[in-house]
């Protein structure tokens, strides 16, 4: 799958409530929007298997106004939740999305921007406040697990998974 | 520790990235990164006045980015080694994350892109 370096994921902190991640991926749009819209495929990329926490529940209505949860753990007693709603669905174009597993979370926006045999994606996450997104990362500090950044297990793993 | 820890950072976090926000003072520090520097020769450089250069001076030293010292009459600026690793590291794991996941997505694109071709285009 070609060249994997640093450079083609950017991040950036665009001011004191925005965060912005860019990728182009090499696939038309509507394959990368499957990817972001099916359930079935979006587990298989979400939670990289390298985590070692599983995702165990994905319910995505993808329309405007639908909601989502989606969960990670080993099982449902210790289950940590992310859910919220799509607040505007564009197919092949555009998802918003809010998260509100915590009263102070963000929005998420991304933008599908068609290349041809490319596709460009813009994901910014907007908090209601700068101490929301400080205290975000805060948080994920303390619960990033470490295996997360194996980066080469998960690709193993994943070459090897079978069907979607 | 920990507790401190907690405290401290986001208030530290967010003096810093406030003071990186500015494209002038991202500026001051890439030209710190090669030698210190006083106040007025980072105003002759930037193109500021006095006043305003020691305001972004300000914030920077209030971030923790760079550190001032007064020699004779003229105000010394350099960077504080410690200063960016905070945030540095915060967008770090960010990044990592997020390759993370776009890799994975990488290989099921590739998977996907796999069986559309074997299967013939399938009509949406």
């Amino acid at each position: 799958m070609g060249e994997r370096s640093d450079s083609r994921t950017g991040v950036e902190r665009r001011s004191d409530r925005e965060l912005v991640i860019t990728r182009t991926f090499d696939a038309p749009v509507r394959i990368v929007f499957d990817a972001w819209t099916r359930p079935e495929l979006f587990v298989r990329w979400w939670a990289p298997k390298s985590t070692g926490v599983p995702m165990i529940a994905c319910d995505m209505d993808v329309r405007t106004g639908g909601g989502y949860r989606i969960a990670f753990g080993h099982d449902a007693a210790t289950a940590m939740e992310f859910f919220g709603k799509y607040l505007d669905v564009v197919p092949n174009v555009r998802l918003v999305w809010t998260n509100d597993e915590s009263g102070d979370a963000a929005m998420t926006t991304v933008t599908f921007e068609d290349l041809g045999n490319k596709t460009r994606v813009v994901l910014s996450e907007t908090y209601p406040s700068k101490e929301a997104l400080d205290e975000a990362f805060i948080g994920m500090e303390g619960t990033m697990p470490e295996q997360f950044l194996q980066l080469d297990a998960l690709l193993l793993s994943l070459g090897t998974s079978g069907e979607c | 520790m920990l507790n401190q820890m907690v405290q401290f950072l986001p208030t530290r976090l967010d003096a810093s990235f406030a003071a990186l926000s500015d494209a002038t003072r991202r500026g001051v520090l890439e030209h710190l990164e090669s030698g210190d520097a006083s106040i007025s020769e980072l105003a002759a450089r930037f193109g500021m006045t006095l006043t305003g250069m020691k305001k972004h001076v300000a914030v920077l030293e209030v971030a923790g980015l760079v550190t001032t010292e007064k020699v004779g009459r003229v105000r010394r600026c350099r960077l504080d080694p410690g200063g960016l690793d905070e945030e540095a590291a915060w967008i770090k794991r960010r990044r990592e994350v997020w390759q993370a996941r776009f890799d994975a997505l990488d290989t099921l694109i590739e998977d996907l892109k796999q069986k559309e071709k074997l299967n013939g285009r399938k009509k949406r």
